[in-house]
C-alpha cells in the first residue's frame, strides 16, 4: 500500500458504527440510542439523495452568500516577509462564522424529520446565533443551552439569539462554560426526545454527529480547494484552522486529506501556556477518554475526570475535541499545535489594522499560528488560513483587556 | 452463582421483590459512605447502587449532579469508592453491591486494572450509564473474569428488537428506565412500566428491576407488582443534601424513607 492510498482512506472514515480507530464511537444512556439510530438512517438516506443535496447546496449560496471568497491578504504577507497567506472568508458568511454551514444542514434534518423543536450548546455563541436564525427561518421552537460564564463574555450573541425568538438558558452547574453547556443539552435531549433535534455545534459528541457535522462543513475545503486552483494554479503548502471541537477545522481539512503534500496545522488554544496547566488543549496535553459520547482526546485528572478548561475565546474553550482529530492526530496525517491568549491577541489586532479584517478570537489562534508558519516559509509558498468567523461578539472582551468599557 | 443472582432467587424464594438504593460514594464525604450502607442495609435495602461521582454526570438530574459534585469536592476517588466496598465487605458477604457511573474514570484506570480491583474489593456489578452493549466489547469479558456482572439499562425508547440485543449481553439484572429524562425527574406511569416489563420477561429470564421516579412508599410497591425490583435514588440523595451539615443525622433519615418503602412493598 503507497502513502497516497493510505491518505485517501482516510477520508472513507468513520465506519459504520461511527469509530475513527479507537475513537468515536456511540457512549450514550440507552434512552437516546433510539434517537441517534434514527438520525444516521435520516442522514444515510438523505445524504445521497440529490434533492437534499440540492437544497442544501441552495441554501449555502442564497442565505449563507456562499461560496465565500479566498482572500489573499497581499498586504500580510508583504509585511511578514513569509509564504503567501490566503485566507478562507468564512467570516463573510451570514450570521459571521462557519458555523452556519452546519446549523442549515441539521435544520434541513429537522424539517425532513417532522420535529417542531430544536436545542443546541453554545461557546462562543455562534452556533447559538447560527441556530436560533435556522430556528427563525424555518419556524421552529429553538432553545440554548449556554454555560453562565460564556452568556457573561458573549452578552452581544447571547442578546441577538433572544431578538431571534431563542430562549437562552445559562447553565450554572460545573465549570459554566461550553462542556456544561453540553451536559445540559444533553439533559434536555433525553427528556425530549420525541419532539425535539439536538443540533450539535461542533464535530464532537456520538455517531453520527462527528461525521454530519464535518460534512456539512467541508464545503469550507471543497471550496478552498478549487479557489487555489483557479486562483493560484496549484494547491496551497499549507493549511491552518483553530481548534475548539474542530468543526472549521475538519471542514476544511477534509477535502485536502489525500492531498499528500499540503500540511496541515490544527491550532489549539494555549490559554496561559501549555505548561501553565491554563489551556484548552487535549490533542497536545490531554489523553484518550470518553465524554459526551465519543472517546477522544480530554483534559483529565488522574482520576478521569474532566478538569477545567483556560481560554481567552469562548469557542475553544472545550475539555474534548472531535474523534476525527483524535485520530488524524495519531496517524500523523494533522500536527497540532497551540496558540497563547498573548500571541492571540496580538494576531487579532495585525489582521485589524494591516487587512482592515476584524476576526474572531478563536480564529485569531489559526492567525496566530499561521503567522510563525509563514515567517518560516518562503514568499513563493503558500498557506490558507481559515477565518473562521468575525470578531463583533468579542469587541467586549478585547476592550475589557484595554480597560475599556464599550 | 454469582451474589446478585443469589439474591434474587433468595427473594423469589421467600415471594418478596428486591429493593435497591442508589446513593453517590462519597457524598457528602467519604468518611460517611459505609456507614450510610450498613444503615441502608438494616432499614431493608437487598442490593446497594453505590455511584462513581463524575465531573459530568450527563444522564443525572440536578439532585445526583449536586450529590456528584458534593463527593469529588470531598475528594472522592474511584479508588476511594473501592475501597468504601472493601470495608463494608468486612462485615457484609450478603448484600450485592453494583457500582453506577460514567465511564470515564473507568476506562482511566484501565478496564483490566478496574477489574481485578473491583473483584477484590468484593464488588458484584457494574452499570455505566453511557455504555451501551455496542461498545461494550472490551470491558464485559473482564468483567465476566472477575465475576462481576454487567448491568444495562433498557429505556422506554429501546425497541424489542435492541431489548432482545441488550438483553443477551446481560447478567445480574436489567435496569429499566421508567421514564425519558434524568434521574430525579417526572411523575411514574406505573401502566407504561408494565407493560414494558411484561414484554421483557419474554425476552429474558434475568431480572428486570425499575428505577427512576420512585419516591416513596406507594410507588415503590406499584413498581415492584411488575418487576422484581424498585431503585430509589434522588429521593435518598435528597436527604443526604438536606442534612449534609449534620451528616450523623442522615443514616436515621435515610433508614426512615427505606423503611417506608420496604413496609409497602412488603405488605
Ligand atoms: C468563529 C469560531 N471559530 C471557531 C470556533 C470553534 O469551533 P470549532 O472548533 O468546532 O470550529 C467557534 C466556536 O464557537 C467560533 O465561533
Amino acid at each position: 500500500m503507497t502513502k497516497a492510498n493510505t491518505y485517501a482512506e482516510l477520508m472513507q472514515l468513520p465506519d459504520d458504527r461511527g469509530h475513527f480507530g479507537p475513537y468515536g464511537g456511540r457512549f450514550v444512556s440507552e434512552t437516546l440510542s433510539y434517537a441517534l439510530e434514527e438520525l444516521e438512517a435520516t442522514y444515510k438516506k438523505l445524504s445521497a439523495d440529490p434533492d437534499f443535496q440540492a437544497e442544501f447546496d441552495k441554501d449555502l449560496a442564497h442565505y449563507v452568500g456562499r461560496p465565500s471568497p479566498l482572500y489573499h491578504a497581499e498586504r500580510w504577507s508583504r509585511m511578514l516577509g513569509g509564504a503567501q497567506i490566503y485566507l478562507k472568508r468564512e467570516d463573510l458568511n451570514h450570521t459571521g462564522a462557519h458555523k452556519v454551514n452546519n446549523t442549515i444542514g441539521q435544520a434541513l434534518l429537522a424539517k425532513y424529520t417532522g420535529k417542531p423543536r430544536v436545542i443546541a450548546e453554545t461557546g462562543a455563541g455562534q452556533h447559538g446565533v447560527a441556530t436560533a436564525t435556522v430556528a427563525a427561518r424555518l419556524g421552529l421552537e429553538c432553545e440554548i443551552y449556554m454555560g453562565a460564564e460564556d452568556v457573561r463574555r458573549q452578552a452581544l450573541n447571547v442578546y441577538r439569539m433572544k431578538l431571534l425568538g431563542a430562549k437562552v438558558n445559562a447553565v450554572e452547574s460545573g465549570s459554566r462554560t461550553l462542556k456544561d453547556a453540553m451536559n445540559e443539552a444533553m439533559r434536555d435531549w433525553v427528556t425530549n426526545v420525541d419532539s425535539t433535534f439536538y443540533i450539535i455545534g461542533t464535530v464532537a459528541g456520538p455517531h453520527p454527529y462527528p461525521q454530519l457535522v464535518r460534512d456539512f462543513n467541508s464545503v469550507i475545503g471543497r471550496e478552498a480547494r478549487e479557489q487555489s486552483l483557479t486562483q493560484t494554479g496549484r494547491l496551497p503548502d499549507a493549511l491552518v484552522a483553530c481548534v475548539g471541537g474542530g468543526s472549521n477545522a475538519m471542514g476544511l481539512f477534509y477535502p485536502f486529506l489525500a492531498d499528500e503534500a499540503v500540511a496541515m496545522y490544527g491550532v489549539e488554544a494555549a490559554g496561559d501556556g501549555l505548561d501553565s496547566g491554563r489551556h484548552a488543549a487535549p490533542l497536545c496535553k490531554g489523553s484518550p477518554g470518553v465524554l459526551h459520547g465519543n472517546r477522544t482526546y480530554l483534559m483529565q485528572n488522574h482520576d478521569g475526570q474532566i478538569i477545567e478548561t483556560h481560554s481567552v475565546s469562548a469557542g475553544l474553550d472545550y475539555p474534548g475535541v472531535g474523534p476525527e482529530h483524535a485520530y488524524l492526530k495519531d496517524a500523523g496525517r494533522v500536527n497540532y499545535v497551540a496558540a497563547e491568549d498573548e500571541e492571540v491577541l496580538s494576531a487579532f489586532r495585525e489582521l485589524t489594522r494591516v487587512e482592515g479584517i476584524m476576526p474572531a478570537l478563536e480564529s485569531s489562534h489559526a492567525l496566530a499560528y499561521g503567522r510563525k508558519l509563514a515567517q518560516s516559509m518562503s514568499p513563493d509558498q503558500q498557506i490558507i488560513i481559515n477565518l473562521s468567523g468575525r470578531g463583533d461578539k468579542d469587541i467586549h472582551t478585547v476592550a475589557g483587556i484595554d480597560g475599556i468599557t464599550v | 452463582m454469582s451474589r446478585i443472582e443469589q439474591k434474587f432467587a433468595q427473594l423469589n424464594e421467600q415471594g418478596k421483590k428486591a429493593l435497591i438504593p442508589y446513593i453517590t460514594g462519597g457524598d457528602p464525604e467519604p468518611g460517611y459512605t459505609v456507614g450510610f450502607m450498613h444503615a441502608l442495609v438494616e432499614a431493608g435495602a437487598d442490593m446497594i447502587e453505590l455511584g462513581i461521582p463524575f465531573s459530568d454526570p450527563m444522564a443525572d438530574g440536578e439532585v445526583i449532579q449536586k450529590a456528584h459534585e458534593r463527593s469529588l469536592a470531598a475528594g472522592t476517588t474511584l479508588e476511594g469508592i473501592l475501597e468504601m466496598v472493601a470495608e463494608f465487605r468486612q462485615t457484609n458477604q450478603d448484600t450485592p453491591v453494583v457500582l453506577m457511573g460514567y465511564l470515564n474514570p473507568i476506562e482511566y484506570m484501565g478496564y483490566a486494572n478496574f477489574a481485578q480491583k473491583a473483584k477484590t474489593a468484593g464488588v458484584d456489578g457494574l452499570l455505566t450509564v453511557d455504555l451501551p452493549p455496542e461498545e461494550a466489547d472490551d470491558v464485559v469479558p473482564l468483567l465476566k473474569e472477575a465475576g462481576i456482572d454487567t448491568i444495562f439499562l433498557i429505556a422506554p425508547t429501546t425497541t424489542p428488537a435492541r431489548a432482545a440485543k441488550i438483553a443477551s449481553h446481560a447478567s445480574g439484572y436489567l435496569y429499566y428506565v421508567s421514564i425519558k429524562g434524568v434521574t430525579g425527574s417526572a411523575t411514574l406511569d406505573t401502566q407504561a412500566v408494565a407493560e414494558k416489563t411484561a414484554e421483557l420477561r419474554q425476552l429474558t429470564s434475568v431480572p428486570v428491576a425499575v428505577g427512576f421516579g420512585i419516591r416513596d412508599g406507594a410507588s415503590a410497591a406499584a413498581i415492584s407488582q411488575v418487576s422484581d425490583g424498585a431503585i430509589v435514588g434522588s429521593v435518598l440523595v435528597n436527604k443526604i443534601a438536606a442534612l449534609a451539615q449534620t451528616p450523623e443525622q442522615i443514616p436515621a433519615a435515610l433508614a426512615e424513607t427505606l423503611n417506608e418503602m420496604r413496609t409497602a412493598m412488603d405488605a
